[in-house]
């Protein structure tokens, strides 16, 4: 999720060890390896390792979704971004939580009838195509693997912080080792249980803090009404309502307040400052407003169409009995993740008005930590033990955040490796027990392959990994399982070519932005004239990248937030190349086509199955 | 919501596809219409009428209020509604079709 991670810049702090925080860490973990040994004499077959079982509750299911969702950037970036950013930042919350809204509505349900295991099960058996499932395995590690590195560099620094001392990379390898070791104990089924475990407690580690905090410092309407609008002539003063003064960095009210605020108009506003006549300079202050709307709605449709394309979200439906219950899961999750995202921002508001210091720290060290300072503050007002317990509590929930994305991750990688290229394209004819050794194996090599990269991406923006991740799978899966279950004249290559070049396109531009701000930030550094003129001379790209972004606001908008037209281009090269190859629409469409849509009381799933085993299988 | 066909389906025939599908895609639609149109229109409201979404409503501004709390269960009534019609709808199809079956 596009926003920062808490500690992501971490140095190690200066504090002594909190016992509480280090006591409550402790318990998180402990509880997971435990209930890892506990849940590993329940999975036996491989069904248990890939799908669990295809039996899991609808109650069960739904907590566990919501515990995988719910990353660290979730847990404490929404916090940190409200307060840094104000009325903007609420976007994120909510197109996390509705963007369900669409999976429920066009996927959800079709995707789980058609009875596979992972998402390139079914991009081969939708298109008959062998090599499609390769091109969709290599997609499944690739956005696995962007989504992986930010949840390590959250814990290499969480670690760091809660343990001043520890090396970075001694929370990769903790939380690296301890969730492989879950994952290849029990699998999917193993995971369901820890996840859903792990998303009760995030929720009352969000929940509690602030309730117990708002009883004392005031509620959320209380300080929100604090901060002045641009009618308002002075800031209503609340009798009880403590304000502390803004450092000159922070919003202003009036922005913070209101829509169209720093974040969507970050890029007009370099243009601004660098306008050399008065001319220029109007005409871009008319433009702002119409682009902070462009960029708005383009992050709703990264956010939406993202979050029903993203693979270790989707391939959970399988493990759902049918259909209903795949629906049915849905809406749960809504609910639960829903309930969960009205807080970060309550966090986000009281922050602002009781703790501005952080205003003058960045990332890690600044608003981002948010979360974690405000339970702190109960010490200063003769709350000492509770303060320190509530913030052990909202540390634990971070813990708790990280590693259940992770292990989600975990899976639904290992699952492609396992199921995929092991079982599908190395060894077809390999017996389940072979299966369920390899998804152990799997599950090892990726694990540490994720060790090792999380331990190599320390100095990394974690905006612009999880971003990606999103972006990619805004443009690649979400139009190809759309366009897949409701058009049946969608092809093979139609489906590749605008998975492929929407997918890569989006990350492409993605990363234009991220090149030239990375060297941006890292000029700002430098104060020295002459040091910053070598800087740029070594680096003429990033410099040619950065100008054009200050010349055309515009682009660097459409760049930065590419989603506006890459789904609709995606989209729309699936139609075209599927009308011109339109030769190679599978014999049996209509067939497929029943399976994803007709209710499962009319059986025709058992005839499709019987239909492809005669034919030799598939 | 379309009552079920009196007359007999034969499940494997193109008409009975196509009617299901349109029959569900509808649905979806619809409720996606729902979702949609309120997303595309708050931030036009914020964009033309600025002071009326800046009203204070319980302290929040009206803006605040609907993006960061009523959203919620918005969308949970929408979703609510649509998989209630929708087993009703599945349910009506596989009666039909099963009629149709052992006639």
């Amino acid at each position: 999720m596009p926003t920062l991670l808490a500690f992501l810049a971490a140095e190690p702090a200066t504090k002594q060890v909190d016992p509480w925080i280090a006591f409550f860490s402790l318990i998180t973990v402990v509880v997971t390896v435990g209930m890892g040994f506990w849940t590993a004499g329940k999975s036996k077959s491989a069904g248990d390792f890939f799908v669990a079982g295809r039996s899991v509750s609808v109650g069960w299911n739904a907590s566990a979704i919501s515990g995988e969702y719910l990353s660290a950037a979730s847990f404490m970036g929404v916090a940190g971004m409200v307060m840094a950013t104000g009325y903007d930042a609420l976007w994120y919350p909510v197109c996390y939580a509705c963007g369900y809204l669409f999976l429920l509505l066009f996927i959800a349900g079709p995707l789980r009838r058609f009875g596979a295991y992972t998402i390139p099960d079914f991009a081969e058996g939708r298109y008959d195509s062998p090599v499609f499932r390769k091109i969709a395995v290599c997609f499944v590690l690739f956005i696995g693997f962007f989504y992986t590195m930010p949840q390590m560099k959250g814990a290499g620094t969480t670690l760091a912080y809660i343990f001043p001392g520890l090396p970075y990379w001694a929370g990769v390898v903790v939380v690296g080792a301890v969730i492989t070791l879950n994952v290849s104990l029990g699998g999917m089924k193993g995971i369901t249980l820890v996840q859903a475990f792990q998303y009760w407690l995030k929720v009352f580690a969000i929940t509690l803090p602030i309730f117990v905090l708002a009883s004392v410092v005031g509620h959320y309407q209380s300080h929100l009404a604090t901060n002045k609008t641009a009618q308002e002539t002075t800031a209503t003063a609340l009798p009880g309502i403590e304000r502390k003064a803004l450092p000159a960095k922070a919003p202003k009210d009036e922005a913070w307040i209101a829509p169209f605020g720093k974040l969507t108009t970050k890029a007009v506003d370099a243009s601004i400052a660098a306008a050399k006549t008065p001319e220029e300079k109007a005409a871009l202050e008319a433009a702002k407003k119409p682009y902070s709307l462009l960029y708005t709605y383009s992050l709703i449709i990264a956010l939406v169409c993202g979050t029903a394309g993203l693979p270790h979200i989707l391939v959970r439906f399988y493990t759902n009995p049918d259909g209903v219950a795949a629906k049915r899961t849905t809406m749960w999750v809504m609910i639960l993740i829903g309930v969960f995202y009205v807080f970060p921002p309550v966090y986000g508001v009281i922050g602002r008005s009781l703790t501005p210091e952080l205003y003058d720290a960045v990332g890690a060290k600044g608003t981002d930590k948010v979360v974690l300072e405000l339970p702190t503050l109960l010490a200063g007002r003769d709350h000492a033990l509770l303060g320190s317990i509530l913030s052990g509590i909202t540390c634990a929930g971070a813990f708790a955040a990280f590693m259940s994305t992770f292990s989600g991750l975990l899976v639904s990688m290992s699952s492609a490796l396992a199921h995929d290229i092991y079982g599908r394209m190395l060894r077809p004819a390999a017996s389940p027990e072979q299966r369920l050794k390899a998804f152990k194996w799997s599950a090892l090599i990726v694990g540490l392959v994720a060790v090792g990269l999380g331990s190599q991406v320390e100095a990394l923006e974690i905006n612009f990994m999880v971003g990606q991740a999103f972006a990619i799978a805004a443009a690649s899966y979400f139009p190809l399982l759309f366009m897949s279950v409701w058009w049946r004249g969608m092809t093979m290559r139609g489906a590749a070519t605008g998975m492929l070049v929407g997918g890569l396109s989006a990350l492409a531009s993605i990363s234009l932005t991220s090149v030239s701000d990375v060297a941006v930030a890292k000029a700002k550094k430098l104060t020295d004239a002459a040091e910053l003129a070598a800087y740029w001379a070594d680096h003429p790209l990033a410099k040619g990248i950065a100008d054009f972004w200050v010349a055309h606001p515009l682009a660097r908008i459409l760049c930065e937030q590419p989603a506006i037209w890459a789904v609709p281009l995606s989209i729309g090269l699936m139609i075209v190349v599927s009308k011109v190859t339109a030769a190679s629409i599978p014999a049996d469409i209509r067939m497929k086509m029943l399976v994803l849509h007709a209710p499962e009381a009319l059986g025709l799933k058992q005839e499709y199955i019987k239909e492809h085993e005669g034919l030799g299988g598939h | 919501m379309k009552e079920p066909s009196p007359v007999p389906v034969d499940v494997h025939s193109d008409a009975f596809l196509a009617r299901l599908m349109r029959d569900q895609l509808k649905l979806s639609i619809a409720c996606a219409l729902a979702f949609t149109v309120a997303l595309v229109a708050l931030p036009l409201l914020n964009y033309f009428q600025p002071e009326m979404m800046a009203q204070r409503v319980f302290g929040f501004t009206l803006t605040w209020l609907i993006l960061g709390v009523l959203f919620f269960p918005f969308v949970w009534i929408i979703s609510y509604v649509f998989i209630q019609r929708s087993i009703a709808l599945e349910n009506a199809e596989a009666k039909a079709a099963q009629d149709g079956q052992t006639k």
